[in-house]
Formats: C-alpha cells, sequence, structure tokens
C-alpha cells in the first residue's frame, strides 16, 4: 500500500491509498480523479495518462522501459519529469509519491 | 445511398469479426472508419508488435491479426468507406439514415459501433495560438506537398512521419526539424540521414527545443521554441508541421443520446444494445460490469450483437442457431463448394 497524492489542474489534491501492484494510472481511475484518460488502457501506446512527477521523485521510480520516452514525446507537453502513470506499478517504496496532472491529455 | 442491413463503425478486429458474424448469418452490412485502412488500433497502434492472447492463435502482429480478419471476411465482400467518419444519425421510421464527414449516406436497419476509444485524430500543439493558424500555414498532415517548394518550414517530431518528410522536404524547402530531446523514436536510417543532412548544412536540426510561440497576421512569419534550460530561438517560418501521432476522440458518438461512462458506451450484455434501439456497442468502446477490453471480448461482443441485429433487419424471419461446421446455409454464404 501506498499514498499517492494527485495534484489535478483545477488546484484540487487527491490522495488515495493505492493497492500494492497496481499503477499509478490504475489508482487515478479506479478512484474517478479527473485528467489520466488511459486510452489504451496500460499498454504503453497513447500517452493519454501522462503526469509530471514531483522533482524529488524523479530518482527514486523505476527507470523509463523502451517505448515509454517513445511515447512521451508524443505527450501534451510533456517535461523533463514527465512520466506514463501506466508503468509506475505501486510498491511500499512509492509511499508518499507526488504526481501532477496535466490541463489535458491531448 | 448505400442501402444495406447494418452499419459497422470502426475497422478494427472486433468491428472485423462483426462483420463476419452478421454475414454468416445472413446479413449484409458495410464499414466505415477514419483511418485509410482497416486495422484500427491494431494496426495504428501496434502494427509490428506481436499479441499473445487471441484463443488458438499462439503469437500474432496486429497486422497479420487484421490481414487474417479480412480474409476471414473476404467471402461476404464488405463494402469499405475509409477516411470517412460518421457525423450524423437520424432515425426515420424503422431503420437509420446514417451520413459521414465525406458526405456518404446509408440506409440500413440498425447500426453496430466498434469505434475502439473513439477515431484517431492528430495530436496537436498544445501552445494556443496555433489554432488560429490550423490549415493555412500550420498542418498535421500534409496533402499537397508542392505548396513547400522554397518555403522555410518548420517541423517538429521525432517519429518517422517528422524524420521523413523532413527529409523529403530539405529536398525542395528550407527546412528546421525540431524534437523535444536528442532521442528520436524513429527508424535509425532516418535518424543517420537526418543527421548528415544537419552536418551539411542541408537542414537544420534542434534537439531539446519545443514550440514556445507562433506569430503572424494571416499566416504564420515567426516561430519561438524554447529550450529545456530556457533559452529562447526565433526564426522565420512560412510554415509549421507538427507530428505527434494520433489521438483518439468519441467526436461525434457523444451527440447520439446514447448512455457514455468515462468515453464509453454502456450496453446490455444479452446483445450488445445500448439504451437507443438499432444502435449496438461492442470492442473497447463499450462498458458493461466486468468488461475486459481485450480483442477475444470484442469477438464475443460482435457475435452477439450480430445476433441482436437479426430482429432489425429482418423483423419478419426467426434466427435459428446453426454452427458453421453442419450449416448448409451458413456453408453457402462462405462460398463454399463441396
Amino acid at each position: 500500500m501506498a499514498k499517492i497524492t494527485y495534484h489535478t489542474h483545477d488546484n484540487k489534491t487527491h490522495t488515495i491509498d493505492v493497492q500494492n501492484g497496481l499503477t499509478v494510472m490504475e489508482g487515478a481511475v479506479q478512484n474517478d480523479i479527473p485528467g489520466i484518460d488511459a486510452d489504451c488502457g496500460g499498454g504503453m501506446a497513447c500517452a493519454t495518462c501522462h503526469v509530471y512527477v514531483k522533482e524529488e521523485w524523479l530518482d527514486k521510480l523505476p527507470s523509463k522501459e523502451d517505448g515509454e520516452e517513445d511515447m512521451l514525446d508524443m505527450a501534451f507537453e510533456p517535461k523533463n519529469n514527465s512520466r506514463l502513470s501506466c508503468q509506475l506499478i505501486i510498491s511500499d517504496e512509492l509511499d508518499g509519491l507526488e504526481v501532477n496532472i496535466p490541463s489535458k491529455q491531448g | 445511398m448505400n442501402k444495406t442491413d447494418v452499419l459497422i463503425i470502426g475497422a478494427g478486429p472486433t468491428g472485423l469479426f462483426c462483420a463476419h458474424q452478421l454475414g454468416i448469418i445472413g446479413l449484409s452490412c458495410e464499414i466505415v472508419d477514419n483511418l485509410d485502412k482497416a486495422g484500427g488500433q491494431c494496426i495504428e497502434l501496434y502494427p509490428d508488435k506481436p499479441i499473445y492472447d487471441i484463443p488458438a492463435v499462439p503469437e500474432c502482429t496486429g497486422e497479420e491479426l487484421t490481414n487474417n480478419l479480412l480474409k476471414q471476411i473476404k467471402p461476404f465482400s464488405v463494402k469499405f468507406h475509409l477516411n470517412e467518419r460518421v457525423e450524423h444519425l437520424n432515425k426515420t421510421e424503422s431503420r437509420w439514415h446514417v451520413k459521414t464527414s465525406g458526405g456518404v449516406e446509408f440506409d440500413v436497419a440498425a447500426i453496430v459501433i466498434a469505434g475502439g476509444v473513439g477515431s484517431f485524430e492528430p495530436r496537436k500543439f498544445p501552445v494556443k495560438e496555433c489554432e488560429k493558424f490550423e490549415g493555412n500555414s500550420l498542418f498535421y498532415s500534409i496533402k499537397d506537398k508542392s505548396i513547400f517548394k522554397d518555403k522555410t518550414i518548420s517541423i517538429f517530431g521525432g517519429g518517422d512521419s517528422a524524420l521523413d518528410w523532413a527529409i523529403e522536404l530539405s529536398n525542395t524547402s528550407k527546412v528546421n526539424l525540431i524534437h523535444r530531446r536528442d532521442g528520436f523514436s524513429g527508424a535509425e536510417s532516418s535518424v543517420q540521414k537526418v543527421k548528415e543532412l544537419n552536418d551539411q548544412g542541408k537542414l537544420n536540426l534542434y534537439t531539446k527545443f519545443q514550440l514556445d510561440s507562433v506569430m503572424g497576421d494571416k499566416n504564420i512569419e515567426l516561430v519561438k521554441i524554447k529550450h529545456d534550460e530556457g533559452e529562447i530561438k526565433e526564426f522565420k517560418s512560412d510554415y509549421v508541421l507538427g507530428f505527434f501521432g494520433l489521438i483518439m476522440q468519441l467526436g461525434p458518438i457523444l451527440e447520439w443520446g446514447l448512455n457514455i461512462d468515462k468515453k464509453t458506451v454502456q450496453v446490455n450484455t444479452e446483445n450488445f444494445e445500448t439504451n437507443v434501439q438499432g444502435i449496438f456497442a461492442i470492442g473497447d468502446i463499450c462498458s458493461y460490469p466486468g468488461k475486459l477490453k481485450l480483442i477475444l471480448s470484442g469477438f464475443h461482443e460482435g457475435a452477439l450483437a450480430a445476433r441482436g441485429c437479426f430482429k432489425y433487419a429482418k423483423p419478419n424471419e426467426k434466427l435459428r442457431f446453426e454452427f458453421t461446421t453442419t450449416s448448409k446455409a451458413a456453408q453457402e454464404r462462405l462460398g463454399i463448394k463441396k
């Protein structure tokens, strides 16, 4: 279990307990947190679950697999702290993670 | 006017297999898709990637799956209307009148929406002013490359479309290629070619830059790009091209009075009909308790929706359940000669 904080574009903050093994994307979708579309369902094929990770967390996350950076090229306003939230699998180590959800996904 | 029993919206695997199931039970159908080819997400998102969970097919690619489905529906000579998006639906007595973006019209008894997550549309620049120039000096696809001759073009993106067009247009235009990072997702040979052209001064490559703003009166005149570290560069540019792939948009489907929840259409699991009689939804676009977004689920949904269409297409006939192995009628429809 990890507490994940999602900052949405409307300046609201949602802190959710997400079970280990789910992804940051699923945590948002299952709890109706707006702004993560996840069109492809977690297949790293669409870039609509794009989030900005709080800088201090960047090094603590599992590194990007081949393909994630390619998909991020397609994301709406990608930055250096951009990740696809479907690739961030929850574990105890991610307890306290904070992500910002972009204003839109495309 | 195209008169047929059923109109299928979406030529992905689910739509294709539904056409097969309609054919088996003796109904005609035509298929509309916004892309220029059949296959849907399989072709657009992962043509070369393997799929391992099609029953009885241990491994195949998106392209192989599509080709096999096309082969499977060949006996039914299904008519495809590609590069068309369904815009308007109108119920006239017991039939539907349908119109596409390109003005193609249909008169059908039932509609099956197999639209995936919506139709594929180009992803656009986040910069707001871009909208103003879209279609006159800013494009997301190229229809007529001759307009770029002897002009300055700024191309954004790092995939094959961006690289291929940068290479091709560099023969006749002054090309700036701008990409957000040093790595590219396009083919390695194209990346090498672009770097060579850059070294030879035949093209200007800017990496770790993204579009900051565009300026101009009627047409774009000036483009500003911003480096990761904040540096701004500006240059004159007659045209801006953005190649960021495609995103799926539900589009006009939202306006058809269907119950929609989180970009999906609610259906019953008996025949995958929506809240609107005569409109069915199958595949990734439909939702019901327990829905799995798998191709195999789409096949099942298509088989049941096809049978659901029967009562609208042939209201005075009774559909009898048959196996293709033993049904003479089904085998005749498949064109099997004994």
